[in-house]
C-alpha cells in the first residue's frame, strides 16, 4: 500500500514538476491534466471512490479543456511563450495569490485533526499511550456526500453555484458583442 | 476432479428451468467455464487470473462485436441504398464467401499493412498517443456494465459515475489528435469536434441523473436491481416504462449519438464535406484505432443506456426467463446497434450552428425539467388507487407539455421546410 502510495505521489510531483519547466505550453498542459490524474489515483487509494471520479470528470474533462481552449486562443504560435511576466503589479498579484491559495490551503490541512475522522462509536485514543492508535478507515457513501452537501454545506454549494453562474453569463455576455448584421438567417 | 465439476452441471441441465433463475445452469454458465479454468491455479494466483480472464473475455467478445458491427453497417446501409454491400470476401485459400463475413479480418488486414504516415511537422510522440489514449479510455468504460445476473467484471460503489468520468477524457484524445497533426483544418476540425462533445455532454449527464435519483444509487448492479419485476407479467418495471424514464432515455440516446459521432451527428469528421475533420493526418493502423474506439463508444454507452433504462439483463417477462441474462442484454445491445445503423441510414446531417442550438436550447431545458418530473416521480412513490392515475397523468403532462411549447417555440419561422426548388 505505502509503495502504491510513494508511485503515485512520485508520479503526480513529477508530472507538475515537468509542467512547469517545459515550454512547450500544450505539453504543460497536457502534463498538468496527467498530474491531476495521480491525483485522482491518490484519491482511490485513500478508498474516496466518488471524489476520484468526480476529480477525472471535472478536472480532466473540462477544466482540461478550459486550459487547453484558453492556451490556444491566447497564443499566436508555438514559440510565442513568453516567460518574464508582463508588469511588475502582475507580477506581484500573481506571487500573493500563489501565497494566499497556499496559505488558505496550509490552514487548512494543519487545522486538520485526522483522528476526529474515525467513525463515531470508536473514541480518539489518548495520546501517551505509545501505541499508534489504529483508525479504522471512515467510510463515506455517496449517499452521505450528498447528505452532508445538501445540509452542512448547503451555503457552501449555493454560493459555488452562483459563482459559476455568474461566470457564464459573464462569458456570454463577453463572447456575444455581435452587430445586428450577424443576425442569422432562417436556414 | 476438476471435470466433475461441470459434468455434474451438464447432468443437472433439464432440472435447471425448475430451479430459481439465478442458479439456472446457463445462468452460472461463465462462472464455471471460469471456475473450471482456474481451478488449475494454486490458490494465490486465482484472482489474478480471473481478472485477467474477464479483460480477455470483454476484449475478445467486444472486439469481435465492433468487427461485426461494422459489416452489418456496410450490408444493412447497402440494402437500404439499394446494393448489396461487400459480399465477396472469401475464406482465405477456399472459394468460400459466406455473404462476405470475412469482410472485417480483410479490412483489419488492409490497415495494418497500409503505410502510417505522420506528416514531417506533426508532434510524433501526441499523434501517436492520441488514439491510444482514446482506446484505452474507451476500452475502460466496459468494466462497470453488467452484462448478466453473474457478470459484473467490477462491482463499484460509483459505477455510473466511473463510466462517465472514462468517457469524459476522450475528448482530450480528440484534442491531442487535432493538435498534435500540426494541421490547421485538423486543429479547427477539433474544436468543433470539442464544441460538440462539450454540448451533448451536458444533456448526456442531465439524462442519467433521474435514474440514480429515482434508484437511489450510483451503482450499475444497484440500478439494475431497481428495474426488476413485472407487472401482471408482461409489463416490465424498467425505467424506460416510465413518463420520465421515456424521456430521459430519449435525450440519453441523442446525447449518445453525438457523443459517439455518429449519423445525424457525424460532422466532426464529415467525409464527403471536411476530409475526415481532426483524422485527416492519421491513416493505417491509426486511422483504424480511431474507428474502433469509435464503435467501442457506441457499444459501450449502448450497454449504458440499457442498464440505466432497459432493465439492463433482466428479461421482459418471467415466462422467457429461462433464456439466460447475458443473452437478454446482447439482445437489447443488438437492437440498439441496430437502431443506430438505421438512423445512420436514414437521417441528414445536422449543420453546426443547428447542433449546438439543439443541445442548449432544446435537450438541456428538456433534461432539467424531466430531473424535477423524476423527483415528483420519487416523492409520489406511495400513492396508490386513483392517485396513481394522477401521478402518470401528472408526469406525462410535464414530459409532454414542454416538449410541444418549447419545439414549437424554437421551430416556429424554421419549419416546416419547404423545398423551393424540389418538385
Amino acid at each position: 500500500m505505502t509503495a502504491a502510495l510513494v508511485l503515485i505521489a512520485v508520479f503526480t510531483l513529477a508530472t507538475a514538476a515537468v509542467a512547469l519547466s517545459l515550454r512547450n505550453l500544450i505539453h504543460s498542459a497536457l502534463l498538468l491534466i496527467a498530474s491531476w490524474f495521480g491525483i485522482a489515483a491518490f484519491y482511490l487509494w485513500a478508498g474516496a471512490e466518488f471524489v476520484a471520479f468526480a476529480q477525472v470528470l471535472v478536472y480532466v474533462g473540462a477544466v482540461s479543456m478550459v486550459v487547453l481552449f484558453a492556451v490556444l486562443l491566447t497564443r499566436r504560435s508555438r514559440a510565442d511563450t513568453v516567460i518574464a511576466p508582463d508588469s511588475v503589479a502582475r507580477a506581484i498579484s500573481a506571487v500573493i495569490t500563489g501565497i494566499a491559495v497556499f496559505g488558505v490551503l496550509g490552514a487548512a490541512i494543519l487545522n486538520t485533526s485526522f483522528a476526529r475522522l474515525s467513525p463515531a462509536g470508536v473514541p480518539p485514543l489518548p495520546s501517551g499511550t505509545g501505541v499508534s492508535p489504529v483508525i479504522s478507515a471512515p467510510t463515506a457513501t455517496v449517499r452521505d456526500i450528498g447528505m452532508q452537501l445538501m445540509s452542512t454545506h448547503a451555503a457552501a454549494l449555493l454560493i459555488i453555484g452562483i459563482l459559476l453562474t455568474v461566470a457564464l453569463l459573464g462569458a456570454v455576455v463577453l463572447a456575444a458583442q455581435d452587430g445586428p448584421e450577424s443576425k442569422q438567417e432562417s436556414p | 476432479m476438476t471435470l466433475s465439476g461441470p459434468l455434474t452441471f451438464l447432468l443437472q441441465l433439464p432440472l435447471a428451468s425448475a430451479a430459481g433463475a439465478a442458479d439456472a445452469f446457463l445462468e452460472r454458465l461463465p462462472l464455471v467455464a471460469r471456475d473450471w479454468v482456474t481451478s488449475w491455479l494454486p490458490e494465490p494466483w486465482r484472482w489474478l487470473v480471473n481478472s485477467l480472464l474477464s479483460i480477455a473475455v470483454i476484449l475478445s467478445v467486444f472486439g469481435l462485436l465492433f468487427a461485426y458491427v461494422t459489416l452489418a453497417e456496410r450490408k444493412i446501409l447497402g440494402r437500404i441504398q439499394n446494393r448489396p454491400g461487400p459480399n465477396r470476401t472469401p475464406i482465405p485459400f477456399t472459394k468460400l464467401r459466406f455473404f462476405g463475413l470475412a469482410q472485417p479480418f480483410a479490412d483489419g488486414v488492409k490497415s495494418l499493412t497500409k503505410e502510417d504516415v505522420v506528416p514531417r511537422g506533426a508532434d510524433h510522440l501526441l499523434h501517436f498517443l492520441a488514439p491510444v489514449v482514446l482506446l484505452a479510455f474507451s476500452i475502460l468504460t466496459f468494466a462497470v456494465i453488467p452484462y448478466g445476473r453473474h457478470l459484473v467484471p467490477v462491482e463499484l460503489n460509483a459505477g455510473v459515475l466511473y463510466f462517465f468520468a472514462a468517457g469524459a477524457a476522450t475528448e482530450l484524445a480528440v484534442f491531442m489528435a487535432g493538435w498534435a497533426s500540426r494541421n490547421k483544418y485538423s486543429l479547427l476540425a477539433a474544436m468543433r469536434a470539442l464544441a460538440q462533445l462539450i454540448s451533448y455532454e451536458l444533456p448526456l449527464l442531465l439524462a442519467w441523473v433521474p435514474v440514480v435519483l429515482v434508484a437511489g444509487s450510483l451503482s450499475t448492479t444497484e440500478i439494475v436491481a431497481a428495474q426488476a419485476g413485472w407487472q401482471f407479467n408482461v409489463i416490465p418495471h424498467w425505467h424506460v416504462f416510465t413518463p420520465w424514464g421515456a424521456a430521459g432515455f430519449a435525450i440519453f440516446m441523442i446525447a449518445a449519438l453525438a457523443e459517439s459521432n455518429r449519423s445525424p451527428f457525424d460532422l466532426p469528421e464529415a467525409e464527403s464535406e471536411l476530409i475526415a475533420g481532426h483524422l485527416t493526418e492519421y491513416s493505417g493502423f491509426k486511422y483504424a484505432l480511431f474507428f474502433m474506439a469509435e464503435y467501442f463508444g457506441m457499444i459501450a454507452l449502448s450497454g449504458m443506456a440499457i442498464t440505466l433504462f432497459l432493465g439492463g439483463w433482466h428479461a421482459p417477462s418471467p415466462y422467457v426467463e429461462f433464456i439466460p441474462s447475458y443473452v437478454w442484454f446482447m439482445g437489447k445491445l443488438s437492437a440498439l446497434l441496430l437502431g443506430f445503423i438505421w438512423i445512420r441510414a436514414t437521417f441528414p446531417r445536422l449543420r453546426m450552428d443547428q447542433l449546438t442550438r439543439f443541445a442548449w436550447k432544446f435537450l438541456v431545458p428538456l433534461a432539467l425539467i424531466n430531473l424535477g418530473n423524476a423527483a415528483f416521480w420519487s416523492l409520489s412513490f406511495h400513492w396508490s388507487g386513483p392517485f396513481q392515475i394522477l401521478r402518470w397523468l401528472i408526469s406525462v403532462l410535464v414530459v409532454v407539455g414542454p416538449f410541444v411549447l418549447l419545439g414549437r417555440k424554437l421551430s416556429a419561422g424554421v419549419a416546416p421546410r419547404v423545398y423551393r426548388y424540389a418538385v
